[in-house]
């Protein structure tokens, strides 16, 4: 490449003073601090997640006692859900380059973007506070009546930080909804959409239908602790299971606002680093709304063991392998896009190898977990704890690294080191296995979760799984290492460093203000790379 | 052909109706977006009543004597006035915004004034009720008191009662609220037959939280009263 201008005015230089962070509406500064707040909750989860695995390599309670690694567990489990997963991708990544990706100024309520990352903090500072108090021992499922009648830890902070929180999902999914309908540049079709607006569409639909029913029947339990009500209360003749019914109501669609938004940043970045176009485009995109749809028919199957009529669970284990479909075609399509491609081996393509790996490995674990005979034996054990991290983790947070190294030098305007990040990747995938895998067959064996003590043979796949997540630690720190140190030494990226297709691409790097100096007007699909001039090294 | 930055995109440069923001080409898209906006948000007030009324449904098939005694205790009357009440303040909120659409800056104020009115008749006359509640100890928690073979799950009953009607009491005034401001707005003449979304979006907002009423009087005042007068 050959010269690179850096834009004069941007993003990050129009105002640099604290206030101007503070009262900003430009979503790419609100992704920025989504950015931050999310980080400081991942660290936190972390040490929880360390807490608990320092716990685990002897048999014997003697790191902690049971009541403390109760809470170890279950404020791993609330800061990593309701503070990282769910606005990791869609708040930071989806914030920051969808309405430049649709050729818009802005989201179409840039106000409410900001209350909604003012409502995300209020939330994290009462679950902050809720720690401060001593934490939260339920688990993050808040079962009823333990959680309502029972428990005498601070689960009415934590629930009311869960509850507002659950806002600023709700408003950033109604600000995408409506932005991604109202405000398309000229020419920006929906069947020209890249594929990550489809998902976070798809996603948007799950906030905005699923989020306020979790967040009502928080709220139910709030009333039950603090007043006295009395809605799910067996004293009175009330039903704890309807509290589980509601609360996977959302919590099963969850996932898919977890796990779709890195599905679309899985497509962008694969259709880049093999040169080619998306193979089946629309088949990828409705699979997108698919996942959405049967995301909200297949709760109940949390409910296997609870006392459910066997017909409705036949049911429902027959919506939860159709899951599978969609999310098969997914895979199926982004191999078939790697096939043939001219590979460019850069870091974002080895975070999305990572994801690919994992999320196999998870979706196809899900599918015993559905099955309802198997479920039987392996509800509640270390099974379904290495299930919902193949998912969670190794999906979610290996998509959300690859659409971080694919956005970072748009975002900041540098490079970073990428043998460094192919590193990272690997130890990350390495130390993901060594850490889950072992899970696997804990629980096939039989430990069940949230324990603090176990038989001594299970002593050397615990140690495995704790030695794994050494490296994980290591393979994170190590990201944020390298990316910190960009921001100071990197290389100037340039407007398109991966020479990308894409309207993000198109601005300098980082973006001005207002994005584009003038409307873009667009004419072709999002992928189309076979036109593009191929200067890959 | 590949994607083109093309100049001269924007037609209105800066010589643009006030109340349109930067980041939208016209007044057309803002207010398409604005009413898109207010939809969606009620479809998540819809889920967000839709939780109280799942557990309503389950434990009035499972308890429908209590559900019927419960329902007795509540004051038919006042409950079917505060419907004719909010009633009519959907009509005089239909009737503001039909005035602002018309550009009639007195009358939209006059038609909101109407509505705010109505609506905090609506929440004095939820004051009386519950203030009636609380005296008779039928408040859910430690000094619920409730005479009867089916106590305990009238119990649950008062529970959603007060759940739902408080919720929607929220509603009520978080919507008085919001009217002042578009009230005061009005008075000062910032709409127009070219501009009066606020008016029309919380329009949006006032008729869904009567609707919601219309559900829970039935839902709440009436079960099984023809059974029990015939």
């Amino acid at each position: 490449m050959t010269t690179i201008v850096i834009p004069r005015v941007n993003y990050l230089n129009v105002k640099t003073t604290v206030a101007s962070w503070l009262l900003t509406r430009d979503h790419k500064r609100i992704g920025v601090m989504y950015l931050v707040v999310v980080a400081l909750a991942f660290f936190l989860g972390s040490v929880f997640a360390a807490g608990v695995r320092i716990e685990l390599t002897t048999p014997e309670g003697d790191f902690v006692s049971a009541d403390t690694y109760n809470r170890l567990f279950t404020m791993h489990a609330v800061f990593m859900v309701f503070f990282v997963l769910i606005p990791v991708v869609p708040a930071i990544l989806g914030n920051f380059v969808m309405p430049l990706m649709i050729g818009a100024k802005d989201v179409a309520f840039p106000t409410l973007n900001l209350l909604s990352w003012y409502v995300f903090v209020t939330g994290f500072l009462f679950t902050i506070a809720a720690l401060a108090l001593g934490g939260v021992d339920t688990g993050w499922t808040f079962y009823t009546p333990y959680s309502s009648n029972v428990s005498e830890s601070n689960v009415l902070l934590a629930g009311i930080g869960i509850f507002i929180t659950g806002f600023s999902s709700i408003l950033t999914g109604l600000n995408f909804m409506v932005t991604i309908h109202r405000m398309r540049a000229p020419g920006m079709t929906w069947f020209r959409l890249p594929l990550f607006v489809w998902a976070l569409y798809a996603t948007s639909l799950v906030m905005i239908l699923g989020t306020p029913v979790v967040a009502i029947t928080v709220g139910m339990v709030a009333l039950e602790r603090a007043f006295g009500f009395g809605i799910f209360d067996p004293r009175l003749g009330g039903d704890p299971v309807l509290f589980q019914h509601l609360f996977w109501f959302y919590s099963h669609p969850a996932v898919y606002i977890m796990i779709l938004p890195p599905m679309g940043v899985i497509s962008e970045v694969i259709a880049c680093f093999s040169r080619k176009n998306v193979f089946g485009y629309s088949f990828v995109a409705f699979s997108s709304l698919a996942i959405a749809v049967f995301g909200f028919l297949v709760w109940a199957h949390h409910l296997f063991v609870a006392g459910i009529s066997p017909y409705s669970a036949m049911v429902f284990s027959f919506l939860s392998f159709a899951v599978a479909i969609p999310s098969a075609v997914k895979t199926f399509n982004w191999t078939a896009t790697l096939y043939k491609g001219a590979i460019w081996w850069r870091a974002p393509l080895m975070w999305v190898f990572g994801f690919l790996g994992l999320f196999l490995v998870g979706g196809l674990t899900g599918l015993f977990l559905a099955s309802l005979g198997l479920d039987v034996h392996l509800h509640d054990t270390y099974f379904v704890v290495a299930h919902f991290h193949y998912i969670m983790v190794g999906g979610a947070i290996m998509g959300f690294f690859a659409g971080l190294h694919f956005w970072w030098p748009k975002m900041t305007g540098r490079m970073y080191s990428d043998g460094l990040a192919t590193v990272a990747a690997l130890l990350v995938f390495v130390g993901f296995n060594l850490t889950f895998f072992p899970q696997f067959i804990l629980g096939y064996l039989g430990m069940p979760r949230r324990y603090h003590v176990y038989p001594e043979e299970f002593q050397v796949l615990n140690v495995l799984s704790s030695s794994g997540a050494s490296v994980l630690a290591i393979g994170y720190s190590l990201v944020a290492i390298y990316l910190v140190y960009s921001l100071f030494r990197g290389e100037r990226a340039g407007a398109n460093p991966w020479l990308a297709t894409g309207l993000e691409w198109k601005t300098e790097s980082p973006p001005l203000p207002h994005n584009f100096p003038e409307t873009p007007i667009v004419n072709e699909g999002a992928y189309e790379y076979s036109k593009r001039e191929v200067k890959v090294a | 052909m590949p994607n083109g930055i093309v100049a001269g995109a924007d037609p209105h440069g800066h010589g643009h109706h006030p109340a349109l923001q930067h980041h939208f080409q016209t007044l057309d898209q803002q207010h398409e977006a604005s009413t898109l906006g207010m939809w969606v948000f009620l479809v998540t007030e819809v889920m967000f009543f839709g939780g109280l009324l799942m557990a309503y449904l389950l434990y009035r098939v499972w308890y429908p004597e209590a559900w019927a005694e419960g329902s007795l205790d509540l004051d038919i009357r006042l409950g079917g006035f505060n419907t004719v009440v909010l009633i009519a303040s959907s009509l005089t909120m239909a009737l503001a915004v039909r005035a602002a659409q018309t550009g009639a800056q007195r009358a939209t104020v006059r038609w909101l004034l109407a509505t705010m009115v109505l609506g905090v008749t609506f929440l004095g006359v939820k004051v009386i009720e519950y203030a009636e509640k609380f005296e008779l100890h039928h408040v859910p928690g430690a000094n619920f008191v409730y005479e009867g073979p089916h106590g305990r799950q009238v119990e649950i009953f008062f529970s959603l009662y007060f759940g739902l009607t408080g919720l929607h009491a929220l509603h009520m005034i978080i919507g008085v609220g919001l009217l002042s401001v578009i009230t005061w707005m009005a008075s000062r003449g910032r709409f127009s037959t070219e501009w009066y979304t606020p008016v029309e979006i919380s329009g949006l907002y006032w008729h869904f939280v009567d609707i919601v009423w219309i559900f829970l009087f039935p839902l709440l005042y009436l079960v099984d009263r023809a059974h029990h007068f015939a």
